[in-house]
């Protein structure tokens, strides 16, 4: 106790004058801490919301969906149900706002029952969540009557029916803010729906019942017992913990992504407290070879310093979850748009005892790794400042701790992401990097070393061979400075890439308008329609909708028994809308087979599959397919499999008829064109909604505005968050020049004292430092390049098609901010008299 | 009076590069308890090497060394740094004073780092008798070369050293100053009854030790008696 009461006292008189220099490894605690409890914080509270507010996402204690209406059986079995029913109709489709003369894409829910039996459709005034039951009435969402300056009592007109607002919708059940941005809710009531005429055969129509149970029913038990009948016919059952499980499983995305922010703010600390804690280390390097000199103990000298950094380093934990607290409560404000609960700004203690945890550990083990050097400082140095202590040994205490920081890190990512392969995969990733910069570092100094160019004047050679003598910083400042730009650089890529295969959907000579759900008898007057207003017909396509009987031999149901069935699901239970013709379109590219016509009745019906959709039924050319042609079975067979590319905005087939078969069966037209400006199709889109109110118009310009604004809350919410790991990152990089300005410091004072100029001392320090910056900032964006490049073509399936001025700005800005930080950390040696700037640093 | 240091053939050299420097060679000394010797020599002549040894601060490449009985080279680090808490005071030429802490815990600290208690009674009577006593609460650079060095003399026989190791003492002080801490030194050196070794340039200073040991190139040159003795020995 005598013993820990001196080191303890000897830590603490020791620390007294240089509590400043632990300043920036303070800071990377409380950043990576602070970090880590906000967004840990935020994830819990978003779960346990979820959980919460179950009941009231789904409204009901049991729905079913499917995209065509029930059959009879289905119907049977859930009508057997007790309690109160309900049943909703969606569908999207064009309105026009009779008051502005404007038209909207809209989401129109057809509702009849008293849904939802939880919660409540919030409306304004309240009172029109009934009042709307009656007479033709909506209710609208608010952005909508917002946009449009719309008021209660207005009208709005959907297919062929005018409604009157009774109010405006500020919650409809379930949904998400950001997804009614796109295609914002009117609610009607079911018995208006035929008026509208948007109920035709092949209209996108999801068929929604909802069922109020009492409490003594297990709803999950039910539905266990009856999901394969129900699954079958493509009937989805859906039960609150259904909900509440698919709630998590759609957030897991933002969890990751606000996982990977924390994990990289922890990491990018991590690398702050290590390099900090070695400029402490090195600058206490005479002080610990005297208290050795002595005759204190080598682990004794570990422990006063180790005393320090555990006690600082605790107190920066605990402020960084204090900050950690207080940022939480601006998470849920920053993606209020995108959230279907509204969070409580509730403490964590989960999230704080990780954060406790996690940030405590991880400090202790990244700040051993320098810590632990100092019992092999020798007492020789109070004798000896040069001594050199390099051994060639081992150190098998710092091996040691390099493996318990890959296996700490690995246990919390497994936690993290629940996932041990994907923990695996980021902690390779890490120790790749690692590796990759380090063997960089090393190739740059030997490389440097033999071809500095004697022609080069003094300045530039002093400059240069600074990266290379003994007590170099390259390859520490090399490693850090490239890992944090390799991180941030990987973010903003991602970014940016996200953003151009968006707005690259607009461009040029590609579609933006898709007429949909036309008649057969329509067609023509549409056509003329579309051409007094001098826009193209890109295409004209029919549609006919049909189900998968079977395939390979075997009936549906006869493979829905089978356990060995290798088909998914969606592939098998889709209703296929299905076009014909004896052409391979501008988007698709014939990879097997060919598509084969049919000329009489004898022929085969050899049918065009897909890629996607083959491998996802199992089949390949040749193989047999039935399909049930609304009532009539009709067996085909793959003729051949097609590319398709899903890039721009027009109709895409997974299966494709020849000619001579599907004419006579029931269809309907789509039609595909390019406007070229807003007020065109403004214009024109408003002449069809009029004219022919059955037909839905898809608009991509509009789309493609509103997945923008999504982007750009995204983007702000990435760059909020990557702030964290800026802040590191700056961090990082002045403990980084820290490092080396110990190094330059004296060797700057002397080459002073002999005569050097001002100027000299600058460009010998600003060549060193531009070309570290450059080093660094090259190795680390050709990092973010390789693991961008991985991301977007395996993980995200997209082109790599990045904005190469943000890799330029990174380079630039990374010298830019090295040379800075660097020129800064020498200021003391080019304004003050040698003299005065070794007493100060000796102080 | 018997033996306090014995050194026994001992051989010191370095790698450097792909060659090998032999900075002592066979060197055999004994000195005895209350002895004061001077180890003189021109730089590089391998005094400081020597001293770092003797005070159990380094390993030799080969040879022995016996410190207060004990042969030092099985000892530990540990037990070497022990050794040096104990019975070994050292006064180096930069003074070498931890910054962070004031005069009087600078003096304080080996006691301390015996877990003995009343350090600090200790610590401020040593601090009067070098004429610091309204210096105690200073830091190192508050403090004068001079002064720094009465600190250091301080803390070098707080622990009434058997032995004291001094590394040229008023290498850094001028004259006069450096004249009183060398009285300072012997009249220490005196009252405590240490043996001291003393590594140094000036003769004038090795002329006040009662023994010079001459070293040239790693070797023993001379080893001889002082006649004219300081009158504080």
């Amino acid at each position: 106790m005598n013993r820990f009461k001196f080191l303890w006292n000897i830590a603490i008189r020791d620390s007294r004058k240089n509590r400043s220099k632990l300043l920036l490894f303070m800071s990377s605690i409380i950043l990576g801490v602070a970090a880590l409890v906000a967004i840990n914080s935020f994830n819990y509270n978003l779960r346990k919301e979820i959980n919460k507010e179950a009941a009231t996402l789904l409204g009901a204690d049991l729905s079913a969906t499917s995209n065509r209406p029930m059959d009879s059986t289905m119907m049977n079995i859930l009508d057997s149900l007790p309690g109160e029913k309900a049943r909703e109709m969606e569908m999207m489709s064009m309105s026009y706002i009779p008051k502005t003369d404007e038209t909207q894409f809209v989401r129109l829910k057809a509702l009849e029952g008293d849904y939802p039996f939880y919660g409540k459709i919030k409306t304004i005034p309240s009172e029109a969540a009934q009042t709307y039951k009656t007479g033709r009435s909506a209710l609208v969402d608010e952005s909508l009557m917002l946009q449009h300056g719309l008021r209660e009592g207005d009208s709005i007109k959907v297919g062929k029916t005018t409604f009157e607002i009774k109010g405006k919708l500020s919650g409809a059940i379930g949904s998400v803010g950001a997804m009614s941005s796109v295609a914002p809710v009117i609610y009607i009531n079911m018995s208006d729906i035929d008026s509208t005429g948007l109920i035709q055969p092949g209209s996108l129509i999801n068929y929604s019942y909802y069922f109020k149970v009492p409490s003594s029913l297990n709803m999950d038990d039910w539905k266990a017992k009856r999901k394969t009948q129900f699954r079958s016919d493509n009937v989805r059952l859906e039960t609150i913990e259904d909900r509440k499980e698919n709630l998590n499983r759609a957030f897991s995305f933002l969890n990751y992504f606000l996982n990977l922010v924390a994990i990289v703010a922890l990491l990018l600390g991590c690398l702050g407290v290590a390099s900090s804690v070695l400029i402490y280390v090195k600058s206490k390097t005479n002080s610990i070879a005297l208290l050795r000199c002595l005759g204190m103990k080598p682990w004794d000298a570990f422990l006063v310093y180790f005393i320090q950094i555990t006690f600082l380093g605790t107190i920066g934990v605990l402020i960084g979850i204090g900050f950690g607290v207080i940022i939480q409560s601006a998470l849920p404000v920053l993606m209020a748009d995108f959230l279907p609960v509204s969070i409580q700004m509730a403490v964590s203690p989960r999230a704080i005892l990780e954060g406790l945890i996690v940030g405590i550990s991880v400090t202790t083990l990244f700040s051993l790794i320098p810590l632990i050097s100092i019992r092999n400082i020798s007492p020789l140095r109070t004798l000896r400042l040069s001594l050199d202590e390099t051994s060639d040994q081992r150190d098998w205490l710092k091996m040691g701790l390099y493996i318990a920081i890959i296996l700490v890190l690995t246990i919390y990512l497994w936690v993290l992401t629940s996932s041990i392969l994907a923990a695996l995969g980021f902690v390779v990733g890490i120790v790749i990097s690692y590796l990759l910069l380090s063997g960089f570092a090393f190739l740059v100094i030997k490389i440097l070393k033999n071809s500095i160019p004697s022609s080069a004047g003094f300045v530039v050679k002093q400059g240069l061979s600074n990266l290379f003598r003994p007590d170099n910083q390259t390859q520490t400042i090399m490693v850090t400075l490239g890992m944090g730009t390799a991180v941030l650089t990987t973010l903003l890529i991602l970014q940016s890439i996200l953003l151009n295969n968006v707005s690259l959907m607009d461009s040029g000579k590609q579609p933006n308008m898709i007429l949909y759900g036309i008649e057969t008898n329509q067609m023509t007057e549409l056509k003329s329609l579309t051409e007094s207003y001098k826009l193209p017909i890109l295409q004209q396509v029919p549609v006919v909708t049909m189900k998968i009987d079977g395939w390979k031999g075997k009936s549906k149901a006869q493979w829905l028994a089978d356990s060995t069935m290798t088909a998914e699901r969606w592939a098998v239970n889709r209703e296929a809308r299905v076009t014909y013709r004896d052409t391979i379109s501008e988007d698709e590219t014939l990879v097997e087979g060919s598509l084969k016509r049919y000329r009489n009745a004898s022929d085969s019906i050899f049918v065009s599959l897909g890629t996607t959709f083959a491998e996802a039924l199992d089949v390949k050319v040749g193989d047999e397919i039935v399909f049930n042609v609304q009532g009539t079975r009709m067996v085909t067979y793959v003729g051949s499999l097609r590319e398709i590319e899903f890039r721009n905005l027009s109709t895409r087939f997974f299966i494709v008829f020849p000619n001579g078969i599907l004419e006579q069966a029931p269809q309907f037209q789509v039609l595909v064109t390019k406007t070229p400006d807003n007020a065109t199709m403004a214009n024109y889109r408003g002449a069809v909604v009029k004219a022919f109110p059955n037909v839905s118009v898809i608009d991509l310009t509009t789309i493609l505005q509103s997945v923008n604004d999504i982007l750009k809350k995204v983007s702000f919410i990435i760059q909020f968050m990557a702030i964290f790991s800026l802040l590191t990152g700056l961090i990082v990089l002045i403990s980084s020049l820290t490092l080396s300005k110990y190094q330059r410091l004296k060797e700057s004072i002397l080459l002073r004292t002999i005569g050097a100029s001002r100027a000299q001392i600058i460009k010998i320090n600003a060549t060193e430092y531009t070309f570290l910056g450059v080093l660094s900032a090259l190795t680390g964006v050709g990092i973010a390049l390789i693991a961008s490049f991985i991301l977007t073509k395996v993980q995200l399936k997209l082109d790599f098609d990045i904005s190469w001025w943000i890799v330029m700005s990174i380079l630039f800005g990374l010298v830019l901010i090295t040379v800075v930080i660097g020129m800064f950390n020498s200021r003391d040696v080019v304004s003050n008299p040698p003299l005065e700037v070794l007493r100060k640093e000796n102080g | 009076m018997s033996p306090i240091l014995e050194v026994e053939n001992l051989i010191m050299s370095y790698q450097s590069g792909s060659k090998t420097l032999t900075v002592l060679q066979d060197i055999n000394i004994v000195i005895h308890e209350g002895e004061t010797v001077a180890i003189t020599g021109p730089s590089g002549s391998g005094k400081t090497t020597l001293m770092g040894l003797c005070a159990a601060l380094d390993n030799p490449t080969s040879g022995d060394i016996k410190l207060l009985g004990n042969a030092v080279k099985p000892l530990s680090e540990d037990q070497r740094a022990q050794l040096r808490n104990k019975f070994i005071g050292f006064i180096f030429q930069n003074f070498q004073l931890l910054p962070s802490l004031t005069a009087l815990e600078n003096v304080m600290l080996p006691l301390e780092l015996q877990g003995i208690k009343g350090a600090e009674e200790d610590a401020k009577k040593l601090l009067e008798r070098v004429g610091l006593k309204d210096r105690m609460t200073h830091y190192p650079t508050q403090l004068s070369g001079g002064e720094q060095q009465r600190v250091a003399l301080a803390r070098a026989f707080i622990n009434k050293p058997k032995i004291l190791f001094a590394d040229e003492p008023t290498g850094n002080l001028d004259g006069d100053t450096g004249a009183t801490v060398e009285s300072l030194m012997f009249d220490l050196n005196k009252d405590f009854g240490t043996t001291l070794i003393i590594v140094t340039h000036n003769p004038e200073l090795a002329a006040k030790t009662g023994r010079t040991i001459q070293l040239k190139s790693g070797h023993v040159v001379a080893d001889v008696k002082n006649i004219v003795q300081n009158t504080a020995n």
